[in-house]
């Protein structure tokens, strides 16, 4: 870690002269990582069945490159989080979360994932955001394809106004900056 | 096929089916003639359930649904048991499938079986201090979501930790 520090005197250089360089790499960034979502379908219950119709041929999630389904979180860009989350499985949620490498995107999808739905009972979360932090919901019960695939576009935007240059620079310049 | 040996067995028939309430000392007896009596044959253990009627005395209501193959009949098997002493014998001698079945019941609703080998909550957390399907137990649950957060990240942060 220490060795790939970077200083601030090199940041200062990076963002006054490079501000062009570090823009386009963000593009180049950014292309690859928004058609290369691999999503870890965690299929909780029937949502995971609809996912099923998302990957399919008829809606074709290959088109927005998010077709290698990972059954690893260390593989994985975005958790698909499909159905009834329970307490008891919160654990696992949580961890197959800590264990994905970032930059990582989660999707609520249907109304148990996103709010506990219909279940207002004891064993069931209501909504997975109470321990990961959810970059999107879609509602539905279970949701359209269609919605499924509108998410994954919007999630495409999403990462589109990302920097991860800066993010980058500013991670490694962090310890430097606070000392 | 009442022809029982026991004294202060009930039956009753619905719908072409037969129930008999039997007292819990006897219920594994009842049991095993009927698996073990040729003519029975109800050889298999459907479900093992409960019923909770708080509004009765005695409380629960344990039941073991059977099959007999032979003779394309079911049968239910009935007991009661108090909540002081909410304990019934177990099905495992006869059945080796009773023992998921009875763990689901002890979770739900804190009945004691008797001789099962290895009584542990099988569906809620082992940490989990009540029995949920009890009339009494509100259905949205007695923890409040954020304490399920914290739980659920604590115990998350735990097996992380305890992995080699």
């Amino acid at each position: 870690m220490a060795d790939r520090r970077v200083t601030p005197v090199h940041v200062g250089e990076f963002q006054e002269e490079g501000g062009v360089v570090l823009t386009s790499v963000d593009a180049v960034i950014n292309w690859a990582r928004k058609n290369s979502i691999w999503p870890l379908p965690l299929g909780l219950s029937c949502c995971a069945i609809e996912f099923m119709a998302v990957a399919a041929s008829r809606f074709d999630m290959a088109r927005f490159g998010a077709e290698v389904a990972r059954f690893s979180p260390r593989q994985a860009d975005l958790m698909l989080v499909a159905g009834t989350l329970t307490y008891k499985m919160g654990e696992a949620c949580r961890r197959l979360y800590d264990q994905m490498a970032e930059p990582r995107w989660v999707i609520a999808m249907g109304a148990c994932a996103a709010s506990g739905g219909m279940f207002r009972s004891y064993p069931v979360m209501q909504g997975i955001d109470h321990i990961v932090p959810v970059d999107f919901y879609i509602p539905g019960c279970p949701p359209r394809p269609e919605a499924v695939l509108q998410s994954i576009m919007a999630l495409q935007k999403k990462i589109e106004k990302d920097s991860p240059s800066r993010q980058i620079l500013r991670r490694t310049a962090a310890p430097v900056a606070t000392e | 096929m009442e022809a029982f040996p026991d004294a202060g067995i009930e039956a009753r028939e619905f719908r072409g089916q037969w129930w008999i309430d039997v007292p819990r000392e006897r219920v594994l007896d009842v049991l095993r003639l009927l698996k073990e009596d040729p003519d029975l044959g109800f050889v298999f253990l459907n479900d093992v359930t409960c019923t909770d009627h708080p509004e009765e005395e005695p409380r629960f209501r344990v039941v073991w649904v059977l099959t007999s193959f032979s003779r394309k009949e079911r049968f239910r098997v009935r007991t009661r048991c108090p909540e002081e002493d909410p304990v019934v014998p177990s099905a495992t001698p006869l059945w080796a499938g009773a023992d998921w079945l009875e763990r689901e019941a002890f979770d739900m609703f804190g009945v004691k079986f008797a001789g099962h080998p290895d009584l542990r909550r099988i569906l809620m957390p082992e940490d989990f201090d009540a029995f949920p399907l009890r009339k009494e137990f509100p259905m949205e649950g007695t923890r409040s979501d954020r304490q399920w957060a914290k739980w659920v990240l604590e115990r998350a942060r735990r097996t992380e930790e305890g992995r080699p």
